[in-house]
Parts: structure tokens; sequence; C-alpha cells
């Protein structure tokens, strides 16, 4: 076995453990703010699934609000597959096809590239889904995993706005495994991982690199916070270490609030610092 | 004997008082022939505090000392802060109670029939904040730990907000509604205080009986196979210094989530055979009522004479030589 095949071990999770946490964690932090639904955009893909899921279990299904966005050159796959996930959870889908207010904007911009069109469908989404949010009095749950965000991978106010977070601690590898364990269509935990913003779009194409490695590389480099001489002898390229740490030091503003520009004695999150859940 | 969680979980602003039915009635029935002379019935309240409601965790706390008194407990042991809630940050200062707030004397009055150990933050005159446990008995105040070690690393933050105590000190529980013939000395380490052995050992060397270690400890290690690493760590602790001081071990882990933050339970009692005498066994709200015979502590101490054999001499002497390597240096 390769050094990095046995330092995968690591991502290795007891998926029990997980989905109990989960579970009362959407189920906690729901209800304490007064609310008992939750609505999430469905993509068809693995992490919205996962998302979904755990929330189903955590509120009941028909306390889940499912919503499907389509553009029109979406895959078609992607939403017979959120369907299917619908259909497999005993959810009820609500679909919104984005399509009209992409295109009325972009009428006016044409010469648009597929990186903007993309972060504006995130960000339309995200608008719909706060919409969503106050029509069924349902919490936006979102669906960013560890990987994504620690690679800056999403769209900042788009996929990366939402009130709470069961994944953002899951490397998307782990994803996977508890995509199996709640046993999820096989369809949508084989398929090739895709945000689906442009026709034949995949996230490894996109990236550069596969999941499965620069996972295993995250968890030594940032929960492990081992040093480059150590990530060497495991195995790990200089150059892939290092185009990794520099991703994911060049994110840092995607998950940090709006800086503020200090004045006074106490300044709201710097020496004004109450919990979150303050008052809950 | 755990009370089924599902009778008050989650942390609603009027939470139904606790009726523990089943495991009361077992626990309820008077006190028999077969019972030995020397028992206690330990209630272990494992509970999910509201983040800094200190009206409405007091309120939850008198609806189980009154349903533990009225069950046949003898002792409630809740977690650490269970008055006031973990992370706090700056909310520490709007929460604290002084030695003279009504809280302390509505929980003390509550507490004629009924022995507990309580948490919150106590503020001192001059404006330090103390994450303490107290303990009640008697309709007064026995004693104060004012937590030693707090944790200021990874997600914890306790040394920005308050001041550390500075002492480990055994006392005397008195434990009159159980009729036992003499107090028991117990001894109290909150949270991460456990994870520096001296403190038991001090506490040890005092004549330590029973340790009441309340807990906040935030859930976190998914490997496989480990279940989840911070409750193995205290399942080697607990067992571990019940074995070795040869004492009651009683910890009381909260449960419930602040900011996204879970809290794992797994409350437990422990011999002084290190055995396990009773558990949570899980992350919701529980009462775990358990009755302990004090005559283990003979029998296991016969069987296991460590606390005679402890050479305090060896580790005064390697001590002070230390301290005079260290002023020397």
């Amino acid at each position: 076995m390769s050094p990095i095949a046995s330092a995968a071990d690591a991502l290795a999770i007891d998926t029990g453990v997980v989905t109990r946490i989960l579970c009362g964690f959407v189920h906690d932090e729901v209800n304490k703010v007064g609310f008992d639904r939750v609505v999430v955009g469905l993509s068809g893909g693995v992490d919205s699934a996962l998302t979904a899921a755990l929330a189903a279990r955590a509120l009941g299904p028909q306390n889940v609000v499912p919503v499907l966005m389509p553009y029109r050159t979406s895959n078609p796959a992607s939403e017979a597959d959120a369907r299917a996930i619908c259909e497999a959870l005993r959810i009820e889908p609500v679909v919104v096809d984005i399509s009209p207010q992409i295109d009325a904007y972009f009428e006016r911009h044409p010469q648009a590239d597929r990186d903007r069109r993309g972060n504006k469908m995130a960000r339309e989404r995200m608008s719909i889904l706060y919409d969503m949010s106050w029509v069924h009095r349902a919490l936006v749950i979102g669906t960013s995993n560890k990987t994504e965000l620690l690679l800056g991978y999403g769209t900042v106010f788009g996929d990366q706005a939402h009130a709470l977070n069961p994944l953002g601690d899951l490397y998307k590898t782990q994803v996977f495994a508890m995509a199996r364990a709640l046993q999820l269509p096989e369809r949508v935990i084989a398929k090739a991982p895709s945000a689906d913003l442009w026709e034949g779009q995949s996230d490894e194409e996109d990236l550069g690199f596969e999941y499965a490695v620069v996972d295993v590389l995250l968890y030594h480099l940032v929960d492990e916070r081992r040093t480059r001489g150590e990530l060497r002898a495991m195995g790990f390229d200089d150059d892939f270490v290092t185009m990794v740490a520099q991703r994911v030091r060049d994110s840092q503003y995607k998950r940090r609030p709006p800086l503020i520009a200090k004045l006074s004695a106490r300044t709201i999150d710097r020496e004004f610092r109450y919990p979150r859940d303050w008052g809950r | 004997m755990t009370t089924p969680a599902g009778q008050f979980t989650g942390t609603q602003a009027t939470p139904p008082v606790p009726a523990p039915a089943e495991a009361v009635l077992t626990e309820a029935r008077p006190r028999q022939a077969s019972d030995p002379p020397d028992s206690v019935v330990v209630v272990l309240a494992q509970l999910a505090p509201r983040l800094g409601d200190v009206a409405t965790n007091l309120e939850r706390h008198l609806a189980i000392l009154g349903e533990a008194q009225r069950g046949g407990g003898h002792l409630v042991v809740f977690p650490e802060l269970s008055l006031t809630g973990y992370f706090l940050k700056d909310l520490v200062p709007d929460v604290a109670l002084r030695l003279t707030s009504a809280e302390l004397a509505t929980l003390a009055d509550a507490c004629r029939g009924i022995d507990a150990v309580v948490g919150c933050v106590l503020e001192t005159e001059d404006a330090r904040f103390h994450n303490v446990a107290i303990y009640l008995s008697g309709g007064r105040i026995q004693h104060i730990h004012r937590k030693v070690y707090l944790p200021t690393y990874g997600l914890f933050d306790e040394l920005r907000y308050l001041a550390p105590g500075d002492r480990f000190r055994t006392f005397s529980a008195p434990l009159a509604a159980a009729h036992v013939r003499r107090a028991w000395s117990a001894g109290i380490l909150i949270c991460e205080d456990m994870w520096h052995p001296s403190a038991t050992a001090i506490l040890a060397r005092q004549g330590l009986e029973v340790l009441f270690c309340p807990s906040s400890s935030p859930g976190r290690g998914i490997g496989e196979g480990v279940a989840l690493g911070t409750s193995r760590s205290y399942d080697h602790m607990t067992r571990t210094y019940a074995q070795l001081f040869t004492t009651f071990v009683v910890y009381v882990n909260r449960v419930g989530f602040e900011d996204g933050v879970g809290f794992w339970g797994g409350s437990r009692i422990i011999g002084p055979d290190g055995s396990v005498l009773g558990e949570a066994g899980g992350s919701d709200e529980a009462l775990i009522w358990q009755r302990v015979d004090l005559g283990a502590l003979r029998r296991v101490r016969l069987a296991y004479p460590l606390l005679r054999d402890e050479r305090h001499d060896i580790n005064d002497d390697e001590s002070d030589r230390l301290r005079r390597r260290r002023l020397s240096d």
C-alpha cells in the first residue's frame, strides 16, 4: 500500500456517530430559533441529497422543502436525480426554473463568460431559497462540504449563504461514506461530482485533481497540521501541496464575515463577542 | 436505571418537569433490609441548559431536585455551568451570580432534604468571574470549587472570560437525607481539571471517597471504531481515577447544542474498583438513578491498599528538590 493510500484511512468515519450528531444538530439548531422546517436547494448531487436526508431524519420528511432550480442548459439527468432523491426521502419537490431571470439579466451582458454566469446562477438560487424560506417559514440549510469550503470552490453569497451547515466539517470523501451509510440512491453516489453550472462541467476537471487525493492532503494539512516534510514523506508532491495550501489561504475571505473598520473600543466580532445562540 | 430521555428533550422555554415514573418507582421504595447499611441514591442530571437563561435553568434545577427528593434520591449532580450554559463569551458578566444572589438562596433552600452539586459563574467583589461547582446541603452552601484549569486552546476560550481557581480541597458531604453513619469525604473537579492527574492526587491525599466531575465536554473526533473521540478519553479517565485512587467517580456531562457544537453526555458513576455502576449511554437528556454502597470503599481498599501504601514523603522530597532547582535556575 502506498503511503498516501494508508494515509487515507484517516478519513474513515463512524457513520452512525456522525448521523446521530448531525441529526441532533439540525433538530436542535432549527428548533431553538423557532422553526421546525428547512428549505434546501436540491441539485441532484450527493451533498444536497445527504443534507436533505439528514434533515428528513431530524425533522420528518414533511418538514423538508426541497427546491429544484434548473437552468435551461442544466443536465436533465440532474433534475431526474433530484426527483429520485425526493422520492426516496418521501419529500415533495418545489421546482423553480431560473432560466427567465438569468436570461433576462444576461441579455444585457451577452459577453459574460461562463464563470460569471455560474456565479450569477448560484446567487439567483440563493435568493430563491431565501424567498422560499419566507414562504414556507423554513430555515435555509446549506450543503457546502469541508473540501469545497477549504478550497474556496463555491460562490460567496451564493451556495455559501445559508443559516445552518451540517456538512461543513465533512470532507467530500466522508460525504460519500455518509451517503452510502444512509442508502441514498446509487445513481447519485456513483456519478461524477459536478456543480452543473455549464454543460459537461466536472468538479474534478475544474479543480485539476481528484477529491479522493486532495481530501487526504487537506486532512493531514489542516486537521493534523503536518509539516511540508511530513507530507513529502507521506508521498505528496511538493508542488501539489503548495498549490492546495495556496488555495486554502487565498479563499480565507470567503469563510469569514466582512471586515469591519475598527474605531470604537468594542467592535462587533472583535471585542463584542456573543454566542450566535444568544437568547436561544 | 436510566430515565427514558424522551420525556424532556430539547431546550424548551418552559420544559416539563421530568417525570421519570418507572425509574423513580424502582428507587422510591422504602429502604429495605437487603440494602447496604450505608447507601446513597445518587441522581445524575444529564441536562441541556439553556444558554444564558439563568431563570429557566433555575426552574429546571428546582423541578429536578423536587422530583429526585420525592423519588428517594439523596444527591443530585448537575453538569458544569448547569445554571448558565457553556459557550457564554461576553454573556459571562450578565449571567454571573454572587454569593448573596437570590438564585443561590433559592437553590440552597431547595437542598434541605437533598444534597446537590450545581454549576454557575460566580463573581467576586473585585469583578473576577469563576466557573464554579457548588455543593449544597442542609439549606446552605457546603463547598465551592473554582475551576482551576481553564482550557484556552482549540474550541475553548475560557481564560479570556474567566479567572482560574487556585486550590483543590476535599470537603464533608453530609448526605443527611440518606441517614449514613458519617459524611462522605468529597472533592470536585470541573471538566478540564480532570485532564491534570495531580488534581485528583491532591484530593486523594486529603482522603477522597467520592469525586464529582461536572462537565461540559463538546463531542469531537469521529474516526471509525472509536465511538466519539472525547467519550473514549473520559471513559479512560473516569475508570482510571476511580481505580487508582479507590474512590467513587460521578461524571455528569451535559447534552444539547450551542452554536453548532454538540455535547455528548455519557454521564456515569464508577465504583472504587473502576467498574461502571451506571451510565446514561447516550446524548439525550436523562436522569440516571444509582444506589451507591459506601461499604464498597472499605472492601476495595482492603483488597487494594493503594492509598495506605502511597509514599507522600517521596512526592514531597522530590517536589522540594524540583522547586529548589527551579528557584536556583
